[in-house]
Order: C-alpha cells, then sequence, then structure tokens
C-alpha cells in the first residue's frame, strides 16, 4: 500500500514539475508547482515526517504560491501563451552537472542510517519512541534547539537579512521626504469655532 | 466489556461509519445553517424570512439545492473554462475535510472495543487544519481571477491579501493554546483542558478574542467580507457563477464557517468536555483513564454510550452557539474599509499576539520557577494575567486611535491642526459656520 502511494505521489510530483516549465499560462505554471509541493509534501508523509508535510504545505503552497499568484494576476501576465522552453546547447552541460549533483546525494544518503535526524535518535525505533513521548512537533523541536541550535539560529539571521533588504529595496523610493501638505486653514478654523460654540 | 481500542475488522468497519457519518452531517449542518443565516437575519430585521417549504421552512435547503441543481450553468464567454470550473472544487474540497481531525465526543464503548469520536487523530491535528485552510484561498483566487470580470478580479485579489495577513494572527494566537496543551493534537489539548479544570477561553482570553477576529476574516464574513463586498464588486469573486457552481461557493463558506466554530469550541471551550471529571477518557499507555491520582497511579475511565452522546450534544451546543454568532454579527456590524482590514491585521493583531506570546510564556516559566503545579491554581494565575491583558487590548482598541472611521479622521486632523498652531479662529462667522457644517457631513460619511 505504502509503496503504491509512493509511487503514485512522485509520479505527480516529477510530472507536475516537468509541467511548471511546460505550461503555456503562467497560471497553469504556478498551479503545477502547487500539486508538485503537494506531493512532496504526500511523500512526507510517507515517511511519517507528518510536521514536514504540514509546514511544506502551510509555508510553500499556502502562502509563498499564493504571493506568486497574486503577483503574476496583479501583472496580468496570463495571456502571453509562447513557449519558452527551448533545449540549447548551454542547457544540457547545466541538466548534467545537476543531475550529477542529484545522483552524488542519492549516493551519500542512500540509506536511512546516513540521515541526520536518524544519528540524532539513534535508530529507527528510537525515532519512534521520541515521537510518542515528544509528538509530531517536540521530535523535530528538540534536535533543533539542542543540537543544531547555531545553524538554526544563522538561519534565522539570515532571514531576517532578506527580511530587511526586501524592506530596503521596497522603500527606495518613498524615502525622500514629502513635503508637509499646507493646512486647509479655513474650514478647519471654521469646523474649530463652531465645536467650540455649541 | 474490555477496554481496549477497537482493532481489525471492526475497526475498519467503525472507521468508514465515522467518515460517512461525519461528512453527512457536516453536509446537513452547512444546509441548515444557510436557512438558520435567513431566518436569524429576518428576526432581527423585524421580518419572516422563508417559512413556506415545510413547518416554519425546514425543507427550504431541499428546495434550494433542487432549484440550484436545475439552473442554467453559465460559462462567461471570455473566461478560462478549466480554471473557472476548478475554483468551486478548490474550495469545498478544503473546507469539508478539515473537520476530521477535531474529536466530537468521548470514547464510545462497543462490544468489539472503544471507539475514538475522531474521524483522523492525525499527530500533526492543528497544523493539518492551519495548512488545509491556507489552501483554501486558491478556490476563490482562481475563480475570481478566471472570471475574466473586474470586479471578480478585485474580489480574488482582496481575498488572497486578507487570507494571507490573517493567516499570520491566525497562527500567532494559537501559539498560547499550544504552549498550554504541549502538543498539537486536538485530542490533547482538549485533555489538558480537562487536566486544568479550565476551559482555556479563560486562562488565554486574549488569545481566544485574537482567534475569533482572525476566523472571521479567514472565512470572509462579516464584517470581514471585502471579497465580496457587495456594495462595491457586486458580489466579489463569484459574480459570474451561477447554479451549483454557486452552491459549491456557498457549501464551502459555511463548511468554512463550521469548521471555525468547531476549533473554537474545541480549542478554548474545553471541545466535547462538560464540566467535572466523571466524561474524562483518554489513552495513557495503552489504557483508557480518567486521569490520575494524588499518587500519580491512572484511574481508569468508565465509558458508557449515554457519556458519549450527552458530550457529542455538549459539542454539538457550543458549535451551534458560534455558528450563530457568526450569523449574529453579520447581521450586527457593517463592513469595515479595505484600509482598516488590512490595518487591524497588521498594525493591532499581529504585535498584540506576539506580544501576548511572551506574557504568557513569561507568566508559564514563573509558575514552573515558583513550583506551581499544572491544575486549577496555575489557570486562575494565568487567567488574572490574560484579564489583564484582554483589558488592556479593548481598551486601547476602544480608543477609536487605532481603528479609525472617516469621521475620526477629520478629528484627528483637527487636532493636528490644533496643535500645530498658526489657527485663528473666526467665531460667529457665518461663512465659516457653513463650511464647518460642510465639514462635518463628509467626515459623517
Amino acid at each position: 500500500m505504502v509503496e503504491f502511494l509512493f509511487i503514485v505521489f512522485a509520479v505527480v510530483a516529477v510530472g507536475s514539475a516537468a509541467g511548471v516549465v511546460l505550461a503555456r499560462s503562467p497560471v497553469g505554471s504556478l498551479l503545477f508547482m502547487v500539486a508538485s509541493l503537494a506531493s512532496v509534501a504526500a511523500l512526507y508523509v510517507l515517511l511519517e515526517a507528518h510536521f514536514l508535510a504540514a509546514i511544506q504545505v502551510m509555508v510553500y503552497a499556502g502562502a509563498i504560491m499564493v504571493l506568486f499568484l497574486f503577483v503574476i494576476m496583479l501583472l496580468n501576465l496570463g495571456h502571453d501563451y509562447r513557449r519558452d522552453l527551448r533545449l540549447t546547447l548551454t542547457a544540457l552541460p547545466l541538466f548534467a552537472l545537476t543531475g550529477g549533483i542529484a545522483a552524488l546525494l542519492i549516493l551519500r544518503f542512500r540509506g536511512a542510517e546516513q540521515a541526520p535526524i536518524y544519528r540524532f535518535f539513534g535508530g529507527g525505533d528510537a525515532i519512534d519512541a521520541a515521537l510518542a513521548e515528544q509528538g509530531a512537533v517536540g521530535a523535530i523541536a528538540h534536535p533543533l534547539f539542542t543540537d543544531y541550535l547555531v545553524p538554526f539560529e544563522i538561519t534565522g539571521i539570515l532571514l531576517l537579512v532578506a527580511i530587511v533588504g526586501a524592506m530596503a529595496l521596497a522603500k527606495r523610493h518613498v524615502d525622500d521626504p514629502v513635503p508637509a501638505p499646507a493646512p486647509p486653514a479655513e474650514p478647519l478654523a471654521a469646523l474649530d469655532a463652531s465645536a467650540e460654540e455649541g | 466489556m474490555d477496554l481496549q481500542p477497537i482493532s481489525g475488522v471492526p475497526a475498519l468497519i467503525a472507521q468508514s461509519a465515522k467518515v460517512v457519518a461525519v461528512f453527512s452531517v457536516v453536509m446537513l449542518v452547512v444546509a441548515y445553517t444557510t436557512l438558520a443565516e435567513r431566518r436569524v437575519s429576518a428576526f432581527i430585521q423585524d421580518r419572516l424570512g422563508p417559512n413556506r417549504v415545510g413547518p416554519f421552512g425546514l425543507l427550504q435547503p431541499i428546495a434550494d439545492g433542487i432549484k440550484n441543481i436545475f439552473k442554467e450553468e453559465t460559462f462567461p464567454a471570455t473566461a478560462s473554462r478549466f480554471f473557472f470550473a476548478l475554483g468551486p472544487m478548490l474550495t469545498i474540497m478544503p473546507a469539508v475535510v478539515t473537520i476530521a481531525v477535531i474529536p466530537f465526543a468521548a470514547p464510545l464503548p462497543t462490544p468489539w472495543g472503544v471507539v475514538d469520536m475522531i474521524v483522523a487523530d492525525v499527530p500533526i491535528g492543528i497544523l493539518y487544519i492551519l495548512a488545509l485552510s491556507s489552501v483554501g484561498v486558491y478556490g476563490v483566487v482562481l475563480g475570481g481571477w478566471a472570471s475574466n470580470n473586474k470586479y471578480a478580479f478585485l474580489g480574488g485579489l482582496r481575498a488572497s491579501a486578507q487570507m494571507v495577513s490573517y493567516e499570520v494572527a491566525l497562527g500567532l494566537s494559537l501559539i498560547a493554546v499550544l504552549m498550554l496543551g504541549g502538543n498539537v493534537t486536538l485530542t490533547e489539548i482538549v485533555r489538558q483542558q480537562q487536566a486544568m479544570g479550565l476551559w482555556f477561553a479563560l486562562p488565554l482570553s486574549l488569545a481566544f478574542i485574537l482567534f475569533v477576529i482572525a476566523a472571521f476574516a479567514e472565512t470572509n464574513r462579516l464584517p470581514f467580507d471585502m471579497p465580496e463586498a457587495e456594495s462595491e464588486l457586486i458580489t466579489g469573486y463569484h459574480t459570474e457563477y451561477s447554479a451549483m457552481k454557486f452552491s459549491m461557493f456557498m457549501i464551502g463558506e459555511y463548511a468554512h464557517m463550521l469548521t471555525a466554530s468547531a476549533l473554537m469550541a474545541t480549542l478554548f471551550f474545553g471541545g466535547w468536555d462538560l464540566p467535572g471529571s466523571w466524561d474524562d477518557a483518554f489513552w495513557y499507555q495503552g489504557q483508557l483513564i480518567r486521569g490520575f491520582d494524588a499518587a500519580g497511579v491512572p484511574i481508569a475511565a468508565a465509558p458508557a454510550v449515554w457519556k458519549t452522546l450527552l458530550t457529542l450534544g455538549a459539542f454539538a451546543f457550543k458549535t451551534g452557539f458560534f455558528l450563530l454568532l457568526y450569523i449574529w454579527i453579520r447581521w450586527t456590524l457593517p463592513r469595515f474599509r479595505y484600509d482598516q482590514v488590512m490595518q487591524l491585521g497588521w498594525k493591532v493583531m499581529l504585535p498584540t499576539a506576539l506580544a501576548y506570546i511572551v506574557v504568557v510564556a513569561g507568566t508559564v516559566l514563573v509558575l514552573d520557577l515558583v513550583g506551581v503545579p499544572y491544575g486549577f491554581a496555575f489557570g486562575l494565575v494565568l487567567t488574572l494575567v490574560s484579564a489583564l491583558c484582554t483589558g488592556a487590548f479593548l481598551f486601547a482598541l476602544d480608543r477609536g486611535r487605532i481603528i479609525t472611521g472617516a469621521a475620526a479622521v477629520g478629528e484627528q486632523k483637527l487636532l493636528a491642526a490644533r496643535r500645530r498652531g498658526g489657527l485663528e479662529l473666526a467665531p460667529g462667522s457665518a461663512a465659516g459656520a457653513e463650511i464647518a457644517s460642510a465639514a462635518v457631513v463628509d467626515a459623517g460619511d
């Protein structure tokens, strides 16, 4: 059953990832991407990584992709049907390079034993025990706030830098001091007067 | 009768029965909430409402359903057909399946074992609900975009901005609950409220208020129904929809309301819990127990069919109350302006929720250091602290400085001008009074 589900979701994930680049309209691309992210979340569930699956859907499919959709619609990119996928000679070595990295990663982390979380708890049964004892969130939070605290904090600082950078970019044109509008003295003074009268 | 969890073939049958029963009940409640909305709105506006189909109009939802099935499906000529059809489907799906992780009664004893009254007790509980409800916005946005109609499109854009904004406040208001619950599964949150002897609405009153506001915004209900503001956008994202597709948007909206109401009941009002510990039952190391005695020895629970029915009634009552609250508020409050919605979300709810998390975490830390055990006294201290926070929050909101109407904006301009000095008063001048009254009328709009 699990293997059958794995094949289904893996096929959907890869197929919709191909759909992202093959789709003719940007909104179609985006929905393919959502489908791909959701299938990867389903694969996480099959790996018993429930927390990761929920966060994947919540953050990527639910928040970031909605912002993408927002931008695509705001800029009205939906009516461009030119096909953008062109296989050029420079693309081939890049494809080989990324494929090579993927193969390397697969070879390196072939067994579950090499996964960092596996080493932290020391075995599959221990992971199950930690899940039962601490819950789906606790089992993630515990290593994150003990052994992996420094990488975790560095990631946080990285995100903060990104936020500050985004603010700086967005505010660039707003920086010039806006001349304060002259107060429309007459009506306001009169309003003041009438307020004091009655 | 043994107190083992149900297993094997009976478990499969029980699971299927629960799925079918919960789905049917959700659909039924959704149908009758539409009727309740019309009847309650009629009551509030001193009308009668639909009362012709069946006794008290009780068959009205069925008549509506039949009507909508037989109505003509219109496709706007310039709409993109695929996305136009996809919109309503994406709305209805997450709204209907989210209710699966909410426990709705005490465990039911059967001759084959004990059945938990929850469709799927997944380990991520509340995160599952948040994840699915964040996907729900696609239906609204796609429907609005695919209609190729400017009003529908504006509704869709508003929906995406509003739902993304309030999701943040919704999630942050839940963190206080999760800190007390210690787990994200809803069964465990109900369990912790039983253990405290207080429902979280009291110890976490500010979180409750923030959650209710954010949930109203997430379900696009008044006073947050900007995406379908009738006076500005016809009906927003579903302007071009008709027949069953329109119904699907409506079913999605009401199912979303039902889930939100059930969540308010579960997170803040003890779920299916009734006062006292006689109905408590939870799994502890493979045994169904009611709690622990002073020495920490588990006390076996005594599940009974009547207890299950009674707690089911309690859950239905609490959920029903919040559904009524939704309708009540819709027909009481006017709609916010769009900038007010965004101000409230980002400038009020978000900082308040963050500050409240710090306050609750600090209080819990101090109580732990002092050595107060988790229980009633623990809850009372938190109640006191939260009451102070809630009072301060409501006081600040009530000053009219944060969310301001048009009249208050005019008043502030006046005050600012006066503060700058340079205003020469012209008392008694007739022309001035005329302009002033015009200004008052303008500001009053």
